[in-house]
C-alpha cells in the first residue's frame, strides 16, 4: 500500500471506524438536509415571484436542476469510488460506490420525469429525443447496469468489481450530458435561455435554487451514510465488532 | 379567490408543477425507507446467526469448534 494516503485516511477507509463516523455524522446531515430544503421549498415556492415567460411553471426549475446536478455529482462520486476500489481493492470505496448507484438513479429518474412534466407545458411535448434528454436517459441506464450487475454476481465483492469497471467505462457519459447544450443543438438549451432572457437568473429565483442543490448534497450524504453502515454490517457479518452492535440492537 | 387557493392553482400549471414535487418527495421517502428495512433485516439475521452458534456451542459443551464444524 502506497505511503501517500494519509493515516487518517487510512483508520477512516477501516469498516468499524467508518461504521461509527458514518453514524454521527448521519443525522447531521439528514438535519441540514431537510432544515436547507425547507428553506429552499419556501423561497421557490412561495418568496420567489412568477416568470415573467413562463409563469409559475417555472418553479419545476428548483426540484428539476438541483436533481439533475446530483445526477452527475454522484456518478463522479460513485466513478472515484469505483476507480479507488478496483486499484487499491479497499472494501469501504466497494461499498460506497455500489451504495451511492441507487440514489444516483433515484435523482436520474426524478430528473427526466420532472423534465417531462415541464416540457410538457413549456414545449408541447412530453420527451424528444434530444442530446440533453438523450444523454440523462442514457445515465439511467447506465446506474441501473451498475445495480444489476452488482447483484448478477453470487458473491458480492466479485459483482462490486465488475460493476465498477462499468461504472468507470460510464463515466465518459457524465461530460456529455453536461456539454450537450453546448455541443449540440438542442430543444433544452433553448427553453433555458427564453426563460431568462440575455439576463442572468435574478437572486430571488438563484438562492432557493443554490439552497435546494446544497440540501441534495446533504441528503445524499445522509442516505450514502445510512445505506454504507448497513452493507457494512452484512459484509463484515463473522467479525467481532459486528457482533457486537448485533448483541446491542438485540438487547434494546 | 383566496391566497391559498392563487398558491394551490400554480397559475394554472398546477397539474404539472404538484405531481412534480410529489414525485420528488416520494422518490427520496422511498430511498430513506428501503434501507432503513434492510438494516433491521440484516440485523435480525445477524442475531439469529449469534443465537445459533451459542445453541450449538452449549449443545457442544464449549469446545464446538473442534467436534462439530457442521454449519
Amino acid at each position: 500500500m502506497s505511503n501517500w494516503i494519509p493515516l487518517w485516511l487510512h483508520k477512516l477507509g477501516s469498516p468499524p471506524t467508518f461504521y461509527r463516523f458514518a453514524g454521527t455524522l448521519q443525522p447531521w446531515a439528514m438535519t441540514l438536509a431537510l432544515l436547507l430544503g425547507a428553506i429552499a421549498l419556501y423561497g421557490g415556492l412561495v418568496l420567489a415571484p412568477a416568470d415573467y415567460q413562463q409563469g409559475d411553471a417555472y418553479r419545476i426549475i428548483f426540484i428539476h436542476v438541483p436533481s439533475a446536478e446530483m445526477s452527475m455529482f454522484i456518478y463522479a462520486v460513485m466513478g472515484v469510488a469505483a476507480f479507488i476500489a478496483l486499484v487499491w481493492r479497499i472494501k469501504l470505496a466497494e461499498v460506497v460506490a455500489m451504495e451511492s448507484a441507487p440514489i444516483g438513479a433515484a435523482f436520474t429518474f426524478i430528473t427526466l420525469v420532472t423534465g417531462s412534466l415541464w416540457g410538457k407545458p413549456m414545449w408541447g411535448t412530453w420527451w424528444t429525443w434530444d442530446a440533453r434528454l438523450t444523454s440523462e436517459l442514457v445515465l439511467l441506464f447506465l446506474y441501473l447496469g451498475v445495480i444489476g450487475l452488482y447483484h448478477a454476481f453470487e458473491d458480492r465483492r466479485q459483482g462490486a468489481r465488475a460493476a465498477a469497471f462499468l461504472a468507470i467505462i460510464g463515466i465518459i457519459n457524465v461530460p456529455i450530458v453536461h456539454f450537450s447544450v453546448n455541443w449540440w443543438n438542442t430543444l433544452h438549451q433553448g427553453s433555458t435561455i427564453n426563460i431568462f432572457g440575455q439576463s442572468k437568473m435574478s437572486t430571488d429565483m438563484l438562492w432557493p435554487l443554490l439552497t435546494m442543490m446544497l440540501a441534495t448534497k446533504f441528503y445524499y450524504a445522509a442516505s450514502l451514510f445510512r445505506r454504507v453502515r448497513t452493507d457494512l454490517l452484512a459484509l463484515e457479518g463473522g467479525k467481532d465488532w459486528v457482533r457486537r452492535i448485533a448483541e446491542d440492537e438485540a438487547k434494546s | 379567490m383566496s391566497s391559498l387557493q392563487t398558491f394551490l392553482a400554480m397559475g394554472g400549471y398546477a397539474a404539472y408543477v404538484w405531481p412534480a414535487y410529489a414525485l420528488f418527495f416520494i422518490v427520496l421517502i422511498a430511498d430513506t425507507v428501503a434501507p432503513r428495512l434492510r438494516r433491521r433485516r440484516v440485523l435480525r439475521e445477524l442475531s439469529a446467526r449469534l443465537a445459533r452458534q451459542q445453541a450449538r456451542q452449549d449443545r457442544a459443551g464449549g469446545n464446538s469448534i473442534s467436534t462439530s464444524p457442521t454449519p
